[in-house]
């Protein structure tokens, strides 16, 4: 079947951001697996009708790409990280355990359709390892009884909420997002992770600050002196201790 | 002196919805940009320059020299100019631009509009990797919002300078951190690394004059130009100057981002993070990624700036610390940087589709305790093969790991032969281990 004709504007309006068309072929095959479930013959061919390319050329892109699919996608895709830091943190253990509990291989979907299990390369998150991404959303600091808990409810259809990142709604409404339309949920979710504040909590404690900058010490409420004197005392010791360790 | 922590990137990552355009405005965010407007393209560039900022990909080539390539505009065969980002975050370890950009958008953004003024381009593109997507949703939010309230578009700020700027979202390749493949990538092909010359500067995006950054040098911009190139280049040391996100992963009590002048040490940012793991010491550790050649506790003293770990013998890349204790196997660590490697290799030049197939063969069955002694030479052999013979880096890269770790483990690469397996237990390695007492 081919695709609906609201599907064929939008792959047009992908291409229409682009100084040259073809640049388009990304995104585009992301809105092919939101609407197709994968990356289907259909899709290919209406990728290749849209940028005036030939079906082989699109194929041969969306093939070298790790996250266009070729079989279907369960309602969630679940991607646990094995690349060694990960791994080495309990990733392994988590995907063992998924493996055997969705009774799957790797890039396999479960019998209900509910899941697709993944093992995947470092996503970029690795001071919350070990991570397993849901639809590309993170979900930091995992255990084998997490992650356990975590696709049992995607499977119950409980909602479930990304740790940094917004609710979880589905493989093919995030491949919407991937393609470049909004799905509303961006205030969803803080803005950083506790690790990723870590360094900045410990500067702010200790007085720490880069020198004369806007968000530094300099910054401190005007209308609290005493909080001032604080910091710059904390600050002030901090530089001694710091001058004795260099005699040392 | 300058404190130990510097929070500049990483300053406004705690407040409230700091993503969110008036978040960022409340801190002053798009004060610079009106600074940048006020001065010549050429002045920003020079700013940029006599800052000393240098990429913040990994390979540290100086921002503002980098922005100086491209040849002067040519009035008999105009071609626009093009800014790609180079957000495309995947080297094993590397974890700040992410955060970066799921915090502080508005950040990378004022970056670009402030990059893309300074160089003269119209056009500029983010290219983020495909699987964050809630970095995706804040990016193109950002975006919009940067339109909406006229620092993108048209006559910015009433200067008479158009920029437009598209978000990108890549489709899981790590060979498209590599810049020209990213290129390729961009243009909707398979994204592999093309010949050089011509460098992009000259041929780029659409074979037009193009300048790729990282998406943290992009992010370092507006406040060098707030605060000067002086204050920039007043942290850090005098040929690696300015501040950086470290990352730190792994067997540390604290895991995280610690934003910090380059030059500190691992033996400092480790006591930062509350010291290694209870009951445990440090064995090895990644100064910049796994495609940075290993260090040991013998390295903890190393200034993580440019020159320190190159001559210590690796690369500060992208400053991706990660830390393993001595419960890791590091020929079990190897081989999965190693097949990694070898499902990430493009397969466009031989040295490199058919030396990470190899490699990872050898690998195994030593991991496995069932090869011989002769195939560490074996592995040196096939590095050198890689080595310096790859189209690209990522070739070079996949190599770095194992020579390192032949240098200074080949001890525990024969206690595999000698005792048929591997002598480690990794259940000891999680992160929910029991502390060994």
């Amino acid at each position: 079947m081919s695709l609906a004709p609201e599907t064929f504007d939008e792959l047009r309006e992908i291409a229409a951001r682009y100084p040259q068309a073809r640049s388009g072929l990304l995104p585009m095959l992301h809105l092919v697996q939101s609407v197709e479930g994968r990356v289907t013959p259909e899709g290919i061919q209406a990728c290749a009708d849209v940028l005036g390319l030939t079906p082989a050329e699109v194929s041969g892109v969306a093939t070298f790409y790790t996250m266009y699919k070729r079989h279907p996608v369960g309602t969630h895709h679940v991607g646990v990280c094995t690349n060694t830091l990960c791994a080495v943190m309990g990733g392994d253990e988590i995907f063992a355990c998924l493996r055997e509990k969705l009774e799957v291989g790797n890039d396999e979907t479960t019998a209900d359709g509910s899941i697709t299990l993944e093992h995947i390369e470092c996503n970029a998150a690795c001071d919350y390892a070990p991570v397993v991404m849901v639809n590309w959303e993170f979900f930091d600091n995992q255990t084998p009884e997490s992650a356990s808990q975590l696709v049992d409810d995607l499977r119950e259809g409980r909602e479930v909420v990304a740790s940094r990142g917004a609710r979880i709604t589905s493989w093919r409404e995030a491949e919407r997002v991937l393609a470049g339309f909004e799905d509303g949920l961006v205030d969803e979710g803080p803005a950083a992770g506790s690790a990723s504040r870590v360094g900045l909590e410990l500067a702010r404690e200790r007085g720490w600050a880069a020198p004369g900058d806007a968000h530094g010490s300099s910054d401190l409420p005007e209308e609290l002196p005493e909080a001032v004197e604080v910091a710059d005392t904390r600050r002030a010791e901090s530089e001694t201790i710091a001058e004795e360790a260099s005699d040392d | 002196m300058t404190d130990t922590l510097t929070p500049v990137l990483t300053a406004n990552w705690g407040d409230e919805r700091a993503w969110t355009l008036p978040a960022y405005a409340a801190t002053g965010g798009y004060d610079a940009l009106d600074v940048a407007l006020g001065m010549a393209p050429e002045d920003v560039q020079t700013m940029v320059k006599d800052s000393g900022l240098r990429g913040r990909g990994g390979a540290g080539f100086p921002t503002g020299v980098k922005w100086g390539f491209l040849p002067p505009p040519d009035p008999e065969n105009p071609k626009p100019r093009y800014l790609v980002v180079n957000a495309d975050e995947s080297e094993p370890g590397t974890c700040k631009d992410i955060p970066l950009m799921m915090a502080s958008p508005h950040t990378l953004v004022e970056g670009v509009i402030i990059s893309s003024y300074a160089i003269r381009a119209e056009r500029a593109f983010i290219y983020v990797r495909g699987e964050v997507l809630h970095v995706v949703r804040r990016l193109r939010a950002a975006v919009r919002e940067a339109y909406e309230a006229g620092h993108l578009g048209t006559n910015i700020h009433g200067s008479g300078y158009d920029l437009e700027l598209v978000v990108h979202a890549g489709a899981g390749a790590y060979i498209c951190g590599e810049e020209t493949a990213l290129l390729d990538s961009l243009e909707g092909r398979r994204g592999q690394p093309r010949l050089r010359p011509p460098f992009p500067a000259v041929a780029g995006l659409y074979a037009s004059p193009t300048v790729i950054n990282n998406a943290e040098s992009i992010a370092s911009v507006p406040a060098i130009v707030k605060n000067g190139a002086d204050w920039f280049a007043g942290m850090g040391t005098e040929k690696s100057a300015g501040v950086g996100i470290f990352s730190l992963s792994g067997h540390v009590k604290r895991p995280g981002q610690y934003e910090a002048p380059l030059g500190i040490t691992l033996r400092t940012l480790i006591d930062l993070a509350g010291g290694i793991r209870e009951g445990h010491e440090l064995k090895f550790w990644t100064p910049g990624g796994s495609s940075t050649p290993l260090f040991t506790q013998e390295h903890l003293d190393v200034t993580l700036d440019f020159e320190g770990v190159a001559a210590a013998g690796s690369m500060l890349g992208t400053r991706a610390l990660q830390i393993f204790d001595d419960s890791v196997c590091v020929v079990r660590a190897v081989l999965r940087w190693t097949e990694f490697y070898k499902h990430e290799s493009c397969g466009k030049c031989t040295p490199c589709r058919e030396g990470t197939w190899w490699l990872v063969q050898v690998l195994e069955r030593l991991e496995k305790g069932q090869g011989s002694p002769e195939d560490l030479d074996l592995l040196l052999d096939q590095c050198d093969n890689i080595l310096g013979r790859s189209f690209c880096a990522l070739g070079d890269g996949a190599t770095s790991p194992i020579t390192s770790s032949i240098q200074y483990f080949r001890d525990e690469y024969l206690a595999h032969l000698e005792q048929g397996g591997c002598p480690f237990d990794a259940k000891k390695s999680t992160a929910w281990a029991e502390a060994v007492q």
